[in-house]
């Protein structure tokens, strides 16, 4: 399938500042792809570089092939939803739904039906002829999706679409959004700066740090494989041991660690022997018990603290030379404090980065 | 006690010196303007005699010798000087030469040593019955007299209310030029404010500080050099035609100045920053991100000028409007020296008769008509404003 | 509550009370009122500073533009903060009228016989005799105009010409131009038709005039050739003449004079004090120092007879000035300045 979006070498100034730095990005068709970074890392400009709004300093942008660069934003046809929802505060939801449609020159008759349809779809059908102002945060962005879907744009773009509502109206939305891209089958292009976010919705996740694509991929495999210990470290929580690679055996390495353990772990990228690296582990791939057992890759810890956080039980470890975090499943025993016990975890459970 | 009403009692006194200064220096001199306008009695308190047998008169035959008689009398009994100034000049300007009649009578009426048989014998004009006609017109203590001459109105013998001739009374054309100078000034300064309002809106920083500034240095110099100013730009030999001379786009002076083009020009400079102010706070307060929302959704720059920004900021096109009409309405000095003869405005008219003539009765009136004028512009703009959405 | 409204009112009501009570309580200086301009400040080294030295104490001076309301406003008030004001003969004679002035000591004056009878009224004392004329650049114009029908003749003498915005001198100026003569001028416009006539007038030259409102303005239009003539002060034109060595010509054949008079305000603070002041401007060898600095004519006898001839020459007091001009009427202008100037008013919004 021919990529639908694509970004070739796109490099943007403000002033002196690089915001991105000789970017290449393709996007599918009906894919759902989340820009996710810290703030400052390139993504929200990129977003307004495909939406018109500003203009890449050299590089060319393509839309189905053409490049869309001199379009200016009122033709590029896309939906944009916005983390204040800019919805316009003199006109009626209605009237906010119908102004694309306006703008398009459609009929009456059908800017009321489609009007009606998006506003279903939003499930905010009795608003109709509110205004902005008597809506709350979370009907308004609803509004804000309806008005960006309702003249069937080629691509979705949202700016933080969720940051300003609270944590469980943001949860219900993103499952609606996925929903709605599902159903519809759109192209969407998602900014945020949530992990958790970008993971439960995304298609595909490009991790941006410093005006650049870190690594991108399906959710797992930024989750599961990060390719830097920058993608590590920004998705979910994790160990990042040092060590220096011994062997390499295929997808996997030998990695010992400054306290003499040998660990064998899946490798990003390539590494080669005698290489100085990163293990990244997943505090809840790692499992606590008093013996050594079978597993590949056992360290041998103490317990200096233990949490439990309802879902979980957070347990703080140190071995000789570093500290380590593990998360057990609730159902899991208690650690007191002082415990020595063996930390282990399978080699594809933990990632060799090259630093 | 509550204790809701010990906090309106303390908010009383902290608004204590607030009021004071309203009553003292706002609705005090604005009720007793309206009050000069329509009382009267300088004539009935002096001429009581006079009153009583003028009651009896046809208003049309001479002067018997009972008026004349209370007439004297009553005059002999006058001894407040000023009271009789109020009186006189309240009797010349309903009649044109009361003010040399009353000077000769009560100088004749005070020689003791020649007593004058009647009015008539000091002074032939007394035979005349309007001068009569003058004061039994006069002794009511209120009057619409004033209100109506402010709107080119007023009595006939038969006290009919009729429209004055046309070349004695323009105070409705001289109005109605006012409200178009005004209304011109203020569409002018919508037309330059506005744009200038979204450039500095949209601008941050120094450029928009400078662009502030540049609005509201006017503010700062006193408007007489302002006014100064525009009258060396402007006059025939000025920089402004020497420059298109020079440039050679004019090949003769263009008229700037003693017509209603400088006036305009003038005004609008001077009244601009009163248009730009509120129009950018109200486009501050427009989020950013609308006019993108627009475009994404398709509007061409203009229709979502039209459609999002307008709308958004006519709140303050409109508050911008009315306190630049209201300003200019009451302009006198720009008009006066940067005007022509047919650029007069009410202002100046008001001016001549609170100290030219002081005819305080007819200052008033016109200051009247003013105020109304204001207040129901001031109505349609709430009933606007109100109605003007986008803001709960 | 009530304790702590009623104080409130107290307290605003004490600060009230002790501001009007403390005010008076600074004395205040003798304060003059003239035109302002060069005239003044002639008058201020002539008449201010030396009577100040004499008296030893300040004398404040301030300008106004005229008005008898802005007398009357500040006479009704009570305790008005001018003490001796100049006034123009209309307002000299509506204020007595009106009681607005004290009467004038004129045994302090040094007698009524000393002063033109002109300059003599119960309630002021002439300072200064002025003329309203015809005035031209002769740099731009060799051969001026001489009369009104001069003024009015734009084919002759082409441009712009210049008027006080107002009925008085205007109608006066219009009718001398359509050939009425000086001694039935104001008989003329006494009637009906003469001031249908006079109006009749100024519409031929309506379109070429500009008005001007302030002293300053007719110079102003004369120095930068906005208008070829114009009606102008006398003294004010002499002045520019000398201060910047202009050569403005004045027409006094056709001028209007009059007399500005010095009053004292009623129940004004210094009334004494002003009286003593308007005697020291009106004796002779003060009074004679004045046509050194601003050409007005001066109303006390003795002191027109000590002015140099050089001066002499550009007053209006001058007999070969005097002999073809006319004094304003003022009666004439007390009776009808309200009704003529409503009617100047819509002649001009027309």
């Amino acid at each position: 399938m021919a990529e639908f979006i694509r970004f070739e070498r796109i490099t943007k100034f403000y002033g002196p500042l690089c915001v991105v730095e000789n970017l290449d990005l393709g996007i599918e068709k009906g894919e759902f792809v989340s820009l996710l970074g810290p703030s400052g890392s390139g993504k929200t400009t990129l977003l307004m570089m495909l939406a018109g709004f500003e203009q890449p300093t050299s590089g060319n942008i393509l839309l189905d092939g053409t490049a869309i660069n001199a379009v200016p934003t009122h033709k590029r046809d896309m939906g944009v939803v916005f983390q204040s929802y800019a919805l316009f505060p003199h006109m009626s939801v209605g009237e906010n739904i119908a102004f694309p449609l306006q703008m398009r020159g459609i009929g009456k008759a059908e800017v009321d039906e489609r009007v009606k349809r998006a506003l279903g779809m939003v499930q905010l059908s009795a608003l109709v002829d509110r205004r902005p102002s008597q809506l709350s945060g979370g009907q308004q962005q609803r509004v804000a999706l309806a008005r960006a879907l309702v003249f069937e744009p080629r691509v979705v773009l949202m700016d933080e679409p969720l940051g300003a509502l609270d944590k469980n109206l943001r949860e219900q939305m993103q499952l609606d959004i996925r929903d709605l891209h599902r159903r519809l089958g759109l192209t969407i292009v998602f900014v945020t700066h949530d992990q958790s976010e970008a993971l439960t919705m995304s298609d595909r996740v490009a991790v941006f740090n410093k005006g650049r694509i870190e690594q991108i991929g399906t959710p797992r495999q930024v989750y599961d494989e990060p390719a830097t210990r920058f993608v590590a470290e920004f998705i979910g929580e994790t160990n990042l041991v040092e060590g220096v690679v011994e062997a390499v055996q295929g997808q996997e390495a030998t990695v010992r660690l400054p306290s003499g353990a040998q660990i064998v772990s899946a490798v990003s990228g390539t590494v080669a022997r005698g290489q100085s690296v990163f293990l990244s582990i997943r505090p809840e791939r790692v499992d606590l018990s008093e013996a050594r057992g079978e597993a590949r890759n056992v360290l041998e810890t103490e317990v200096t603290d233990s949490v439990y956080q309802g879902d979980h039980l957070r347990v703080q470890l140190q071995n000789a030379t570093h500290p380590l975090i593990a998360k057990l499943g609730r159902r899991s025993r208690e650690f007191p404090p002082g415990t020595k016990v063996f930390a282990a975890f399978s080699a594809g459970d933990c990632r060799v980065i090259a630093p | 006690m509550s204790a809701a009403s010990s906090r309106t009692g303390r908010s009383l006194i902290l608004l204590a010196p607030l009021l004071l200064f309203l009553i003292g220096f706002f609705v005090w001199p604005l009720f007793s303007m309206m009050s000069q306008a329509v009382s009267d009695p300088a004539v009935l308190k002096l001429l009581p005699r006079s009153a009583e047998v003028l009651a009896d008169w046809d208003r049309k035959s001479p002067p018997s010798a009972a008026m004349q008689t209370a007439l004297m009398e009553d005059l002999k009994a006058v001894d407040d000087d000023q009271a009789l100034g109020d009186m006189v000049r309240r009797l010349n300007s309903a009649r044109s030469g009361f003010r040399t009649l009353m000077g000769k009578t009560t100088s004749a009426l005070d020689e003791t040593a020649n007593p004058p048989a009647d009015l008539v014998s000091i002074d032939k004009r007394w035979e005349k019955p309007e001068f009569w006609l003058a004061i039994a017109d006069a002794l009511s203590p209120y009057t619409d007299r004033n209100l109506l001459a402010a709107v080119d109105f007023g009595r006939n013998a038969a006290g009919e209310i009729e429209h004055l001739p046309p070349d004695q009374s323009v105070n409705s054309v001289i109005l109605a030029r006012t409200f178009w100078i005004a209304g011109l000034v203020t569409f002018f300064c919508a037309l330059i404010g506005f744009p200038y309002a979204i450039i500095a809106a949209s601008l941050d920083g120094w450029k928009r500080d400078l662009m502030l500034g540049a609005v509201l240095l006017p503010l700062w110099t006193s408007l007489l050099v302002r006014t100064a100013a525009w009258f060396i730009l402007l006059q025939e030999k000025g920089l402004i035609n020497d420059l298109l001379l020079t440039l050679g786009i004019i090949n003769s002076p263009l008229a700037l100045i003693f017509n209603r083009t400088g006036v305009i020009i003038a005004m609008t400079h001077v009244l601009l920053p009163f248009m730009v102010l509120p129009i950018y706070s109200v486009l501050i307060t427009i989020p950013k991100n609308l006019m993108p929302a627009a475009a994404s959704l398709g509007a061409p720059p203009l229709r979502a000028f039209l459609r999002v920004l307008l709308p958004l900021s006519l709140r303050g096109v409109a508050s911008g409007g009315l306190l630049v009409f209201i300003s200019a309405i009451g302009y006198y000095i720009t008009p006066a020296l940067i005007g022509g003869p047919g650029d007069q405005m009410i202002s100046s008219i008001i001016a001549f008769y609170a100290t030219g003539s002081a005819n305080w009765g007819m200052a008033g009136a016109l200051g009247m008509v003013l105020l109304v004028a204001t207040l129901v512009l001031y109505s349609v703009y709430a009933r606007l404003s109100s109605e003007e959405p986008g803001r709960r | 509550m009530k304790t702590i409204l009623k104080s409130g009112v107290l307290a605003a009501a004490a600060i009230v009370l002790s501001a009007s009570i403390v005010a008076p309580a600074f004395a205040r200086d003798l304060t003059v009122v003239s035109w302002g301009g060069n005239y003044q400040d002639a008058q201020r080294n002539i008449y201010f500073k030396p009577f100040s030295e004499k008296l030893g104490k300040p004398v404040l001076d301030e300008a106004w533009d005229g008005g008898i309301g802005v007398i009357q406003s500040k006479v009704k008030a009570g305790a008005p903060n001018w003490d001796a004001v100049q006034v123009e003969a209309e307002e000299l004679a509506l204020g007595c009228a009106d009681g607005l002035y004290e009467k004038i000591d004129w045994d302090k004056m040094g007698g009524k016989d000393k002063f033109l009878d002109s300059a003599v009224n119960d309630c002021g004392v002439g300072a200064i005799v002025w003329s309203t004329a015809i005035a031209y650049d002769g740099d731009k114009l060799k051969e001026g105009p001489t009369s009104w029908a001069d003024f009015w003749n734009v084919e002759k003498f082409p441009g712009k010409r210049s008027l006080r915005k107002g009925p008085k001198y205007t109608l006066e100026f219009a009718l001398l131009a359509d050939g009425v003569s000086k001694d039935e001028l104001y008989d003329v416009l006494g009637t009906e038709e003469g001031v249908a006539r006079a109006f009749k007038k100024l519409d031929e030259l309506k379109s070429n005039i500009v008005w001007w409102e302030s002293g300053a303005q007719p110079l102003q239009f004369l120095a930068s050739g906005e208008v070829a003539m114009t009606s102008a002060y006398n003294g004010r034109i002499t002045g520019i003449n000398r201060s910047e060595g202009k050569h403005f010509k004045v027409v006094f054949p056709g001028s209007i004079y009059a007399v500005d008079s010095w009053v004292v305000l009623k129940d004004a603070e210094n009334k004494d004090a002003a009286q003593d002041f308007i005697a020291f401007a009106s004796q002779p060898e003060n009074q004679a120092k004045l046509p050194e600095f601003v050409a007005y004519g001066l109303p006390n006898k003795d002191a027109a007879a000590k002015v140099p001839a050089e001066f002499a020459k550009d007053l209006p007091t001058d007999p070969a000035n005097m002999t073809d001009s006319i004094p304003l009427n003022v009666d004439f202008w007390i009776d009808n300045a309200e009704t003529l100037t409503a009617r100047f008013n819509a002649w001009l919004a027309q």
